[in-house]
C-alpha cells in the first residue's frame, strides 16, 4: 500500500512541477483582471484545469450569465468525460464507488495520461499518490502568481502572457502533425474562431459562446469527415 | 472582484467540471460504441484549444510584434513534439527577446 502511495506521488512531482509554472500565468492574468489573490486560488483549488479556468476569467469579468459559464465549461472540459469512460476500464476492485468520486475530482489531461500508461489495472493507493503533486502545484503556482505577479516587471508580465498558449500548442500541434483528421479538426476550429473575432457582426458573439460554438462544429465536422475506425483516444 | 458576484462563478465552473469528471466514473459505465460519437468527443480537445489560441494568443503579450515571435518559436518547438514546459518557457523567452529588441531600435 505505502509503496503504491510513493510511486504515485512520484509520478505525479513532474506533472506538479509543469503545473506551477503554468498557473503562476493565470494567477497573475486572474489578479490582473480583477480578482483577489484569495479568488485566483480558490478557483485554482476548485477547478484544477487550465483551459476551463482560462476561458472562465473573460466570461465573469464581462458579467456573463451562469448558464452561459456552465455551457462553456461543459464544452471545454466534454474532455474529460471521455478519459472518465476510458480510464474506467483500467480501475481495480479496490476503485469502488467512493473511491472513483474522490479520484474524478483531479482526472486532469496529464494525470490522466500518466494513469492510462501504466501497466495492468490500477488501485487507489496509486493514484491518491498522483493526485498530491499536481494539486499542490497547480494551486501554488497560481498563489505566487496572483500575489507576486504584479511586483514583476511590465516586460517579465507581458512574456509570461502567452506560456498557458504555448502548453496549448504544446497539446494539439504533435497530434495535428501525425494524424490528419486532427489537423483537418484544429484548422478548422482556428478557421471559425477567426471568422468569430474579424467578421463584423460575428464578433459581436461573446467568448463563452465562441469556443463553444467553434469547438463542436469543428468536431462534429471532423467526426463526420473522419469517423474513427477502432479507438478514437 | 465582489464575493456576491464571485461566488456562483466559482460554484458553477468547479461544479460543472466535477460532474463531468465524476460521472463518466461512477454511473455511466458502459462504453460508448458509436464511432461517430466517440469521434466527436476525441476530437473535442483539439477543437476547443485551437479556438482558444487563435487569434488569442497574438493579443496576449500587448504588442502583436512580440506575440508573433512567441508564437513562431512555440510552433516550431511544439510541432517537433517538445514537452510542455519546455515549449511554454521558450515562448516566453522568445517574446521577452522580442520585447528587448524593439526597445534597442
Amino acid at each position: 500500500m505505502k509503496s503504491a502511495l510513493l510511486k504515485g506521488f512520484r509520478h505525479g512531482i513532474p506533472i506538479g512541477l509543469g503545473y506551477l509554472s503554468v498557473s503562476f500565468a493565470f494567477g497573475m492574468k486572474a489578479v490582473g483582471d480583477g480578482l483577489t489573490v484569495l479568488q485566483a486560488v480558490l478557483i485554482s483549488m476548485t477547478n484544477l484545469t487550465s483551459a476551463g479556468q482560462i476561458a472562465a476569467l473573460p466570461l465573469m469579468i464581462s458579467g456573463a450569465s451562469l448558464a452561459e459559464m456552465a455551457l462553456t465549461q461543459l464544452t471545454i472540459n466534454l474532455r474529460y468525460a471521455l478519459m472518465g469512460l476510458s480510464l474506467g476500464r483500467k480501475l481495480d476492485e479496490s476503485m469502488g464507488t467512493v473511491q472513483r468520486m474522490i479520484f474524478s475530482f483531479a482526472n486532469t489531461d496529464e494525470i490522466f495520461a500518466v494513469a492510462s500508461s501504466q501497466p495492468g489495472k490500477i488501485g487507489k493507493h496509486y493514484l491518491y499518490g498522483l493526485m498530491i503533486a499536481p494539486w499542490i502545484g497547480w494551486s501554488l503556482g497560481t498563489l505566487i502568481g496572483a500575489a507576486a505577479g504584479t511586483l514583476l516587471p511590465v516586460f517579465v508580465r507581458s512574456a509570461l502572457g502567452i506560456a498557458i498558449y504555448g502548453m496549448f500548442l504544446a497539446i494539439i500541434l504533435p497530434p495535428a502533425r501525425q494524424r490528419r483528421p486532427v489537423r483537418f479538426v484544429v484548422l478548422t476550429a482556428v478557421a471559425l474562431s477567426l471568422c468569430f473575432r474579424y467578421i463584423p457582426g460575428l464578433n459581436t458573439v461573446s467568448s463563452g459562446f465562441v469556443i463553444i460554438i467553434c469547438g463542436v462544429a469543428a468536431a462534429a465536422l471532423g467526426a463526420w469527415r473522419f469517423p474513427a475506425k477502432e479507438d478514437a483516444a | 472582484m465582489k464575493w456576491s458576484v464571485f461566488l456562483p462563478y466559482l460554484a458553477v465552473t468547479a461544479g460543472v467540471t466535477y460532474l463531468i469528471r465524476m460521472l463518466p466514473l461512477t454511473v455511466f459505465r458502459r462504453e460508448i460504441k458509436n464511432r461517430y460519437i466517440r469521434s466527436f468527443l476525441a476530437y473535442i480537445p483539439y477543437a476547443v484549444l485551437g479556438a482558444m489560441t487563435f487569434p488569442d494568443v497574438f493579443y496576449s503579450t500587448g504588442d502583436i510584434r512580440t506575440a508573433a515571435c512567441g508564437v513562431a518559436v512555440a510552433v516550431l518547438l511544439a510541432w517537433r513534439g517538445r514537452s510542455l514546459l519546455t515549449v511554454a518557457v521558450a515562448a516566453c523567452c522568445a517574446v521577452a527577446l522580442a520585447q528587448g529588441f524593439l526597445l534597442l531600435v
